[in-house]
């Protein structure tokens, strides 16, 4: 067991940085000006902050990885160990997963896996309720 | 001698972390100069030329250099210390992964004993590094660039888990130099082919999604050039850009080399035969020939759709992992 080397890469990775940029910084120009200095986006003004709120489905897409990113975390020391514990741990596991499995099952089954989700029913009665009372009036 | 007796490890680590630098920065200038040429003859065309002579050699140097010399641009309404920050993370996550890789039986940054547990934990600051890149930008290509790439990112390192954890309950150890050993006496001892078929789809999900984990095609959405710009470094330039780069081609070869260490043999030369040739020959031979198939399928494949993308993550690599690591753990009970 020995994390020095590791410690090592971790503080020269960020060294190899600096020195490049610094490099960078020597050697370049620095002529900024406000046109150079605006939010590219292919030639038109931006219009707009770009920091507004998102899609849930991100926060849904990181709820479900973190459910099965900590089971992970779970079955790494069972599969170092498997060969020793036998087959009481491996039914052991498979009990857990199975029950894991139901919570996929679930998601899948409530169509949060789907990147379009389609509206549920309340929503799409109120949708056309709303354009009914339009073309009404 | 006697004085520096006790820095020996010390002095032994630094100078194989020059070598490593080292290796990083000729593979990366060789991998950016064959992306070039595969994708150009591929689509029936040069590529570069020009630059050094032969078929272009020296273009990427070149490159390099001009990167170098660029104007470093940060945008008026960026978060300057997220903008000044994110490349650190992003390059650190790529090179820390190289401390794990047993390049031979000697040669080695550090055989720590959660190896493979190690290697998906830290490239996990890649993702970080990613989205705060992509925030800080206050640019909306850029934002919808590290949107796209954290929601892929975390969701293939389910799978990418699930496989490397087929290899490591074949040996019974996260060791990267333990797992190599024990795949030691031809091809046919490689974990890729053993308990056929479960490891051999193993290895498959594992390629797969290792490319989504690295923003390859057919899974580069979040740098889609044709929608996106560059996703979220478009507002990167100069040397702070190609840090983004050096750490997206070192991070190429982190899950090629780690394909090739769990599932391929490692060091391990196909035939006992040929041992005579050094491990690091055929351990990097192994990773640039992975390497070269990442290329490849870049001009063959078009690009995923998002919905396409998560259909194929959560609805087959998930179940398959799953199924897949139950059956392998059961051939490893029975086997004993």
């Amino acid at each position: 067991m020995n994390f020095g080397p590791i410690f090592l890469f971790l503080i020269a990775a960020g060294g190899v940085v600096f020195v490049a940029l610094f490099l960078n910084r020597m050697l370049a120009p620095r002529k900024p000006n406000p046109e150079k200095l605006s939010t590219y986006e292919c030639g038109e003004e931006a219009v707009g902050s770009p920091w507004i709120r998102f899609n849930t489905r991100f926060y849904v897409i990181a709820l479900i990885f973190l459910v099965f990113d900590v089971e992970v975390l779970f079955l790494f020391p069972w599969a170092v160990n498997l060969k020793s514990l036998g087959m009481f741990a491996w039914i052991e596991m498979a009990v857990f997963i199975i029950i894991l499995s139901v919570g996929l099952a679930y998601v899948w089954a409530k169509r949060d896996l789907e990147w379009i989700k389609p509206d549920s029913d309340e929503i799409q009665a109120a949708l056309r309720q709303s354009s009914q009372t339009i073309t009404d009036k | 001698m006697n004085v520096l007796e006790p820095y020996m490890d010390l002095i032994l680590s630094v100078v194989y972390l020059v070598g490593v630098l080292m290796f990083l920065t000729i593979f990366a200038l060789l991998a950016v100069w064959l992306e070039r040429k595969v994708s150009a003859h591929l689509q029936d065309r040069l590529g570069p030329m020009m630059t050094g002579g032969w078929h272009g050699w020296s273009q990427t140097i070149a490159d390099a250099l001009k990167l170098i010399l660029k104007e470093d641009i940060i945008p008026a309404v960026a978060d300057r210390k997220l903008f000044r920050l994110a490349p650190y993370l992003v390059f650190i996550g790529s090179l820390a992964g190289f401390a794990v890789l047993p390049f031979a039986h000697n040669l080695i940054g550090s055989d720590i004993n959660i190896g493979v547990y190690y290697v998906i934990a830290i490239t996990s600051l890649v993702v970080i590094g990613i989205l705060m890149a992509g925030w800080a930008s206050n640019n909306k290509w850029a934002l919808y660039g590290a949107m796209r790439a954290a929601a892929q990112m975390v969701s293939y390192e389910i799978p990418v888990a699930l496989s490397l954890l087929i290899p490591v309950l074949m040996a019974g150890t996260m060791s990267m130099q333990t797992i190599v050993q024990n795949q030691a006496g031809g091809f046919w001892n490689w974990y890729v082919f053993q308990s056929i078929p479960f490891s051999l789809v193993a290895f498959v999900i594992y390629f797969w999604a290792s490319l989504a984990e690295v923003n390859r095609t057919p899974f580069d959405i979040p740098e889609a050039e044709s929608e996106l710009v560059a996703g979220f470094h478009v507002e990167y330039s100069g040397m702070r850009f190609a840090v983004f780069f050096l750490a997206e081609y070192g991070n190429m070869f982190v899950v090629s080399a780690i394909a090739a260490t769990v599932f391929l043999g490692g060091w391990h030369a196909p035939f006992t035969f040929l041992d005579f040739i050094p491990g690091p020959i055929w351990f990097i031979g192994k990773s640039m020939g992975l390497v070269l198939v990442q290329l490849w399928l870049r001009w063959t494949l078009p690009r995923l759709r998002v919905d396409q993308l998560m259909h194929v993550c959560w609805k087959i690599f998930l179940p398959f992992s799953f199924a897949n690591l139950l059956l392998v753990g059961l051939w490893v009970v029975l086997k004993g």
